[in-house]
């Protein structure tokens, strides 16, 4: 079993219910893809989100794995993700600190999918008690 | 210079307490050390040897008197009484207790200071210029570009788990003070047509697998800076190395990719993320513009200086041309004979403030070469100066010179070591103690690493020593014709190591074969070794071995 930790203030019920989540492979390879519903796609750490971009329309959840806290990779791929015009929702699964969370909401991440001993050591709580203040990056990018 | 803002002090004190969570959550179990392990390095806390260290940033090697006595207070309360600075101007106490981390990093905050991104595998504590403001020499001062990517790189949510650590120099003059090409990311400031840019070479490295940084754009504009190096990062981030611990820098990124390929990689992020992202906030750009404004210089005349020798040895050595005439920039060795190469005393910490604040415009700098330097004192001051200096034991007159010795802390205090570092340094000094025969030797940078990290700079150094273990005993291998300047150029081996016994005699081997075969005076070290190639050193150093053994 595992457990979503969503951005403060987000409620689960308004979104829109868990869709099947498709590997990559079925995108890109044009295998028949269910139709009239909205879709999820697994994008591995070593794709490249740009190539998912003519399905934007139909996606409403891309999910990326972390294999590790320290790999980045993810944090990478989700801007780059948000980079190519992707509106829906961003998911990062997998070994993922609630220290880290600061930096997943910053680059365009909107909930994590921990396992229930992860959860256990991390509640929910712990997640949403991390400061939000002080983005240099915004900061120092915003247009005056 | 730069004073932290509202925003600065209120982001440095959560990250405190945020820190304090994290050890109690290790403390409990509910991290564990793997967990703990990337968090505590980001905020500068190592695990060695014989205890925590911690180390403290000090951005571009920018300080004022009240943060220096402040690292004094935190020497003597929380560590043995001294601190030692760094090759990444960076100031590491060896003997904190973990308990006590948590109110040495307050401590730090009180004076604008922090160990942030000083250690793990982020984007490090950027370096600079420490002439920078005050050289003759200086296109721009590379320090608002510094204090800019300070800003940006803090806590950057992409890049903070990179596949390694990333390390970022700037120079604003085209001598090249900085190290800037063994870094992952120098930054040289240029000009053309008129317009101040930057010049970025990316893949620079010592380690294991050294190599000199490859120029990857030649014209920066100012403007577009942050969007490029968030395109270099973004590139390196997704396609670095992860499988290998040892090839995950960005130089062997370059090395398997070839320059070509990555430049266009990174040139097609760059025009998405210059398309992409906001310009850089002006109002921003501006206050840190005006933070590194100069001083209101000083405009007494200045009187004839006193010809006494010691006075003017310290002035030929350790006293460089300031952009002003009637002032000086003064360069204060951390390299006493026979001492630790970058170790201060809280005492000598609470002096080199004093001067600062009485002589230096409250302004004070760390150099990659580990010593202090007062980038501006009115010439009129420097007896005085001097004479301070000379009472506190801070006026060895031997900046550039072969005991001015960078040296890591090796086998005396660091996990990784292999060899001590810190009595060769102290050997070397100590046999060439005689001030007038290290001046008549000239310009030599001997440079000791303890382990083939290559903390100690040894690739670059003239005469480049490292430390290993050889089933038990330590080893030293010598390198020749390193150089870190805007001439870089890695070390060659000579050839079998030396024991730490055989180290300091092939040093002054060497240094007898320069002088032998030097043309003149005016030929340095690295001239003649450019000159006349390894042989003649090679010779000296391993043909008394065998005959010795005959």
């Amino acid at each position: 079993m595992s457990q979503i930790v969503t951005r403060p203030g987000a409620g689960s019920e308004s979104r829109i219910e868990a869709p099947d989540v498709l590997p990559f492979e079925a995108f890109w390879e044009g295998r028949d893809l269910p139709e009239d519903v909205p879709l999820g796609v697994l994008l591995e750490v070593d794709a490249d989100p740009e190539d998912l971009a003519p399905w934007f329309g139909r996606l409403c959840l891309v999910v990326i794995p972390f294999a590790a806290h320290s790999d980045g990779r993810g944090f990478s791929l989700a801007q780059k993700l948000r980079d190519a015009g992707y509106k829906g929702r961003i998911r990062a699964r997998g070994h993922l600190l609630a220290d880290q969370f600061r930096a997943a909401l910053r680059v365009g991440i909107d909930e994590i999918e921990i396992d229930d001993a992860n959860a256990s050591r991390m509640p929910a709580a712990l997640w949403r008690a991390l400061s939000e203040g002080g983005d240099y990056r915004s900061r120092v990018f915003a247009a005056g | 210079m730069y004073r932290y803002t509202e925003f600065d002090e209120t982001f440095v004190r959560a990250r405190v307490e945020e820190f304090r969570g994290q050890v109690e959550r290790r403390l409990t179990g509910d991290l564990t050390e793997e967990e703990f392990k990337p968090l505590r390095l980001m905020n500068g806390l190592y695990l060695q040897l014989h205890a925590y260290m911690l180390r403290v940033a000090i951005p571009y090697g920018t300080l004022n008197s009240a943060q220096m006595r402040q690292l004094a207070m935190i020497a003597e309360r929380w560590d043995k009484g001294y601190g030692h600075f760094t090759t990444r101007q960076n100031i590491q106490f060896n003997w904190p207790k973990l308990k006590d981390v948590p109110e040495m990093l307050q401590a730090l905050a009180d004076v604008g200071m922090h160990a942030i991104q000083t250690s793990g595998n982020c984007i490090r504590n950027v370096t600079a210029d420490q002439f920078a403001g005050a050289a003759t020499d200086e296109i721009e001062d590379p320090r608002p570009t510094a204090e800019l990517i300070r800003q940006w790189s803090t806590d950057h949510p992409a890049f903070s788990y990179l596949p390694r650590k990333f390390k970022i120099a700037i120079t604003g003059a085209p001598n090249d003070r900085a190290v800037t090409k063994a870094h992952d990311i120098g930054l040289r400031m240029v000009r053309q047509d008129g317009e101040v840019g930057y010049e970025v070479t990316v893949g620079g490295g010592l380690g294991r697998t050294p190599m000199i940084g490859r120029v990857v754009r030649e014209f920066l504009p100012k403007a577009d800076l942050l969007a490029y190096l968030e395109a270099i990062l973004e590139v390196y981030n997704l396609a670095g190395r992860r499988d290998n611990k040892y090839k995950a820098r960005i130089k062997i990124l370059l090395h398997e990719t070839g320059i070509e390929t990555l430049r266009a990689q990174i040139e097609e992020t760059y025009a998405r993320k210059r398309r992409l992202l906001p310009e850089i906030d002006a109002a921003l750009r501006a206050e840190i513009e005006a933070a590194f404004a100069p001083p209101a210089w000083d405009e007494r005349p200045v009187p004839p200086l006193p010809a006494e020798a010691g006075l003017r040895s310290f002035l030929d050595m350790n006293v460089t041309a300031h952009k002003r005439a009637d002032h000086a920039i003064v360069t204060v060795s951390l390299k006493p004979i026979g001492g630790t190469p970058g170790d201060a005393t809280a005492e000598q910490m609470r002096v080199l403030a004093d001067l600062a604040e009485r002589y230096g415009y409250d302004e004070l700098r760390i150099s990659h070469a580990q010593n202090v330097v007062l980038p501006h004192v009115h010439r009129a001051d420097l007896p005085a100066l001097y004479a301070t200096l000379c009472a506190a034991g801070l006026a060895t007159a031997n900046v550039g010179l072969i005991s001015d010795i960078i040296a890591c802390p090796g086998l005396d205090y660091c996990a990784l070591a292999t060899a001590r570092s810190i009595p060769v340094a102290q050997g070397i000094s100590e046999a060439f103690a005689d001030l007038r025969e290290q001046a008549d030797i000239g310009p030599l940078q001997v440079k000791i690493s303890g382990c083939i990290n290559a903390c100690g700079h040894h690739h670059v150094g003239h005469i480049g020593i490292l430390g290993l273990d050889r089933a038990g005993v330590e080893n030293y291998q010598i390198t020749l014709g390193g150089d870190g300047t805007e001439t870089a150029a890695i070390g060659s081996r000579t050839g079998p190591g030396f024991s730490a016994e055989e180290i300091v005699p092939a040093v002054e081997r060497l240094v007898a074969t320069y002088l032998s075969l030097r043309v003149g005076e005016e030929e340095t070290f690295l001239e003649a070794y450019r000159r006349v190639g390894l042989e003649p050193f090679k010779t000296a150093l391993y043909d008394v071995e065998r005959a010795d053994a005959a």
